[in-house]
Order: structure tokens, then C-alpha cells, then sequence
């Protein structure tokens, strides 16, 4: 079930723009030798061009497989995701996915990491024009310097943002980011937030992402999509992130009605949806 | 000053090379004494003028000359030195070997990219691999009417297996982020055999070139004993039929390094090509 609560109603009238992202009617349901199992039922969700979408579940609610569904590598069982009116059908370059793993290629320096999107997106494009675009991103991300370097020579918030210059490198119009700063620590994590937040401004990408975190979703997101326990799992609220932009980290924590929505996402996910011990 | 810290770097240095030399030496030093008492025992064993086999001592003067000193000589039809046996033997495993590879690699990745076609032929491949070596050879000399092209025959069929099986499994084995990661970005056809199947699976085709290149070194010898002519196992069996014990016995030395090597040769290859 979905509620919206009166502030975020009142925004989506203020930004009143045409549906970028489309989640309808999305369930998603695999076959057991025990019957049916039902990871996500009835999911809908319009995110708008430009948005910040944080999601924000237990472990198993399937938010990966959501996001899974909308980057293309797996099918609705019912419903469909459509981006600008297109359905989508498989993985492509203008919906990039950043993986939690950060997934780069170890036999490649970071430089080639992100050329080699670059070099199978847009052939057409001449060696320079593409040698260009990945250093231009690898300096986005502070890279510059170790563009030449092996994935394992790479510190992981390092390697996290080769992986997040090979995504912007392509120029997407939909951001995907599974849990991308989880494995990093805290320090680490707060430098890659604000950089996220100053590229996400700047290129004007529409961002989808999962997280553990409900500060980085309260400093980060536009919109908090939390989800209800699965099985059977589907969009429990959706709040409103308020804060003004640019957003300052220590202002926002200032903010008392910073502690009113982490208090009430807080109180979402372990007393209306905490995990019940079986 | 310059020349005293110039000094100082130099005696640090000198310091260094001894150090170096000092941790080889306990690899080298241990296999020396197991070698030297190795032969001290085996010189005991058969010294006695009855004994079957010769002692060390005498299979060193026995194939002093021509054998050791002059690997290259070369008297006609096979009487000819021990370096040119050798090569004789490597010239028909490089090119038993090198078919195996290309054929066992291209073979190894088709087979690995697709799941009905590894169930379909996999059971085939594991029956096949443990056929001995020389179980090949009347149907090859059969078929191809000639002894060398059958011992080439032999050595491919017996490489390629492991080269298949390696290269297979290590194409089933490219880790689902690079899929992913070749789906987003649309890598497809060359690019992605190039940049993605390639380079994830190099290590597996190592292991199955090391595997290969190891049992061609042993079926070479082994046909060769069949099939005649030039080479080193054509050389044992000769040496055999004029019960020459002791040139059996060299040859079987060289046979062993030549064989280390060749499993060098390709790690070595390994390690400038397979990415860490």
C-alpha cells in the first residue's frame, strides 16, 4: 500500500512534471517446488527527471531486484518499468548501474575501465574525443593521478569512484547505485556522498538508489522510498526530503525537522516493519 | 660527504648481493646434498661387477664420448647426438602442441560460452581424456599412413584435452559482475571476447596449457619408441636393442630437465601474460 503523506503531495503538485521513470504494477514472482514465491508485489512508483530516489528496506525486500528490474537484468513477472514511455527490456548504457562491489575490471587500469564503455557505447567517436571524455571524468572523481593504476592497487572508495566515472562517463539518464558506499568506511563514505551530490547537480541525472543508511538517504535523497518486509514485499511510504539545495551536511543536522524524519523512517523500519523472530 | 654516503650506499648494496646469495643458497644447497646422496647410494647399489643396471660412475664414462661432449654430431639415419634427438622430439610436440592449443582453446571456449552444448558433448570429452596416449596411435598411423604426422597426431590428441576442459570451465567461471558489467555497457562479438572472456578466463587456458605441454612431453617418448626415426624416445628404444644401459640412462636425465623446462617455458608465459 502506498500513502503519501501531505508535504510530499504538495511538492509533486509544485514540480508538476511529465513521468521520467515509470514503475507500474510490478510484481515480481519465482517459481518453487513449494508454489510461488512472491518477492515484490504490486510496486508503483514515477520518478521524475532529475530526482534523487534513496530506498530503504531490510535485507530481502527485494529492493536490489526492484532496481533490477529498472537497470534490466531481470523481467517483472507482472507490470512493467518504463523509461520515457520505452519499456524497458535489458541492461543498456543510458540506465548505468554502480554495484556495490564496484565491479571494475581487475585486467584493466582505471583509465580503461571507464574507456571501455566509452569505446563500446559510442563507436563512432574518435579516439581522442573518447580518450578525452574519461579523463574528463576521471577528474570529475578526483582520479586524475591514478588513472594508470590496477583496480587493486586502488584504495575501495578509490575503486568506487572508477566506478562511478565509467557510469557518468556514458552520459546516463538514469543512475543506479546498489548500496554503493557500504563497504567503505565512515570517512570515506561522507567525501563520496558530497561528490555524488555535486556530480548529480551538475549533470542533472536521475538517480535511484539503495542504502542501508537513513542519514545518507536523508542528506542525499529528494524522495525516501521505504519498503515493507518481504515476502510479498512492496513500497510501504514514500517520504519527502525537504532540505533546501546545495545541502550542507552539519546545517541539515541542525535542522529539528531533520530528527522528525529520522525518528518517523526510523520508527518505519523497526517498529511498523521491524524483522519479527521467528 | 657525497662520497661517504656514496660509500655507505655502496657497502648497503654489497651487504644486499650478499644476502641474496646467502637466501639462495638454502635453495640450492638442500637439493645438492639430496642429489649427492642420491647418486652416493645409487653407486653403492650397483657397484658390484654383477649387478644389472651401471653405477653412476659408469654411465659417465660410458657416454662421456661421443654422447655428452658432442650433442651434435651427426653420423647419418638416427646416429645422431643426443641435442639433436631432442630437437628431433620438440620439433613434433611445438607443432602437436601448438595445433592442440589453438584447437583446444577455441573448442574450450565455445563449449564454455554455451550450456547446451558443454551437456552435449562434455560426457564425450571425459571419456576421451582418459584414454591413453598410445591407445591413439594404430588408429592415427591407420588413418594417416605415415609414422611422423601419427606421433604429431598423438601429441595433439593427447594435449587437448586438458587445454578443452581448462578452457571451458574457465569460461564458466567469468565472474556475473563482468557479465553485468559487459551487459550495461553493451560489449558484444570481439569486444567482449577481447576485453571481458579473455582476459577473466587466460589463467584457467594456463593451467591447461601447463597440463598439456607436460603430457605431450610424455607421449612424445613414448610414440617415438613406436614409430621410429629420429628422436629421443626412437633413441632409448635403440639404445635398448644394444642393451647400452648407460645411454638409456643420460637420456632419461635430459629427457626429465628437457620436460622441466618446457613446464618452465609456459609458466613463464603464464606470468607475462596472464593479468594479476
Amino acid at each position: 500500500m502506498q500513502t503519501l503523506n501531505s508535504t510530499s503531495l504538495k511538492t509533486d503538485q509544485l514540480i508538476n512534471r511529465d513521468p521520467f521513470l515509470v514503475i507500474e504494477d510490478v510484481s515480481k514472482i519465482y517459481p518453487t517446488p513449494n508454489g510461488p514465491y512472491i518477492v515484490l508485489d504490486g510496486i508503483n512508483l514515477t520518478v521524475h527527471e532529475g530526482e534523487f530516489v534513496c530506498l530503504i528496506g531490510h535485507s530481502g525486500c527485494g529492493k536490489s531486484t526492484l532496481l533490477d528490474m529498472v537497470s534490466g537484468f531481470r523481467q517483472p513477472t507482472e507490470g512493467e518499468v518504463r523509461l520515457q514511455t520505452k519499456r524497458i527490456t535489458e541492461p543498456g548504457p543510458e540506465r548505468m548501474v554502480v554495484f556495490q562491489n564496484y565491479s571494475l575490471l581487475p585486467w584493466m587500469s582505471a583509465f580503461e575501465n571507464v574507456y571501455v564503455g566509452l569505446d563500446s557505447v559510442w563507436p563512432d567517436k574518435s579516439k581522442a574525443e573518447k580518450t578525452a571524455i574519461a579523463r574528463e571524468h576521471l577528474a570529475l572523481v578526483g582520479l586524475t593521478e591514478a588513472a594508470n593504476k590496477k583496480p587493486k592497487e586502488l584504495s575501495g572508495g578509490m575503486k568506487q569512484r572508477v566506478s562511478i566515472a565509467r557510469a557518468l562517463a556514458l552520459r546516463p539518464q538514469v543512475l543506479i547505485l546498489d548500496e554503493p558506499f557500504g563497504a567503505l568506511d565512515p570517512i570515506t563514505r561522507e567525501e563520496l556522498q558530497e561528490e555524488l551530490l555535486k556530480i548529480w547537480q551538475a549533470h542533472q541525472v536521475t538517480v535511484l538508489m539503495i542504502t542501508h543508511d537513513i542519514d545518507e538517504a536523508l542528506f542525499l535523497g529528494d524522495r525516501l522510498v521505504m519498503m515493507t518486509n518481504g515476502p510479498a514485499a512492496t513500497i510501504g511510504e514514500i517520504m519527502n526530503i525537504p532540505f533546501a539545495r546545495p545541502r550542507d551536511r552539519t546545517r541539515i543536522m541542525e535542522d529539528p525537522a531533520y530528527y522528525d524524519l529520522r525518528n518517523y523512517a526510523l520508527d518505519f523500519l523497526y517498529r511498523r516493519c521491524g524483522h519479527v523472530d521467528e | 660527504m657525497t662520497t661517504q654516503l656514496e660509500r655507505r650506499y655502496k657497502a648497503k648494496n654489497k651487504n644486499n648481493i650478499g644476502k641474496v646469495i646467502q637466501k639462495q643458497s638454502k635453495k640450492i644447497v638442500p637439493p645438492l646434498i639430496a642429489i649427492a646422496l642420491f647418486l652416493l647410494i645409487w653407486q653403492i647399489l650397483c657397484s658390484s661387477p654383477d649387478s644389472n643396471l651401471p653405477s653412476p660412475i659408469k654411465t659417465f664414462q660410458d657416454t662421456w664420448d661421443p654422447l655428452i661432449i658432442d650433442p651434435f654430431f651427426d653420423n647419418g639415419g638416427t646416429d645422431k647426438g643426443l641435442a639433436l634427438q631432442i630437437l628431433a622430439s620438440l620439433g613434433r610436440v611445438a607443432i602437436g602442441f601448438s595445433l592442440a592449443a589453438i584447437v583446444g582453446i577455441a573448442v574450450g571456449i565455445v563449449v564454455g560460452s554455451n550450456n547446451f552444448i558443454y551437456n552435449a558433448v562434455d560426457p564425450i570429452f571425459q571419456v576421451l581424456r582418459t584414454v591413453p596416449p598410445l591407445a591413439w596411435l594404430p588408429i592415427s598411423l591407420a588413418a594417416l599412413r605415415d609414422a611422423n604426422p601419427s606421433a604429431i597426431f598423438v601429441i595433439f590428441i593427447t594435449s587437448i584435452w586438458p587445454i578443452i576442459i581448462n578452457t571451458t570451465v574457465g569460461v564458466q567461471q567469468i565472474p556475473q559482475d563482468y557479465r553485468n558489467v559487459a551487459k550495461v555497457l553493451r560489449l558484444r562479438g570481439a569486444k567482449y571476447f577481447f576485453k571481458i572472456l579473455f582476459p577473466a578466463s587466460v589463467p584457467y587456458i594456463f593451467t591447461g596449457l601447463r597440463i598439456g605441454i607436460g603430457l605431450s612431453w610424455l607421449a612424445i617418448v613414448a610414440a617415438e619408441m613406436l614409430v621410429g626415426g629420429v628422436g629421443i624416445g626412437f633413441f632409448i628404444w635403440d639404445a635398448w636393442n644394444s642393451s647400452s644401459l648407460s645411454e638409456i640412462i643420460l637420456a632419461l636425465v635430459y629427457v626429465g630437465i628437457v620436460g622441466l623446462l618446457l613446464d618452465r617455458l609456459v609458466a613463464f608465459i603464464a606470468s607475462k601474460v596472464v593479468p594479476e
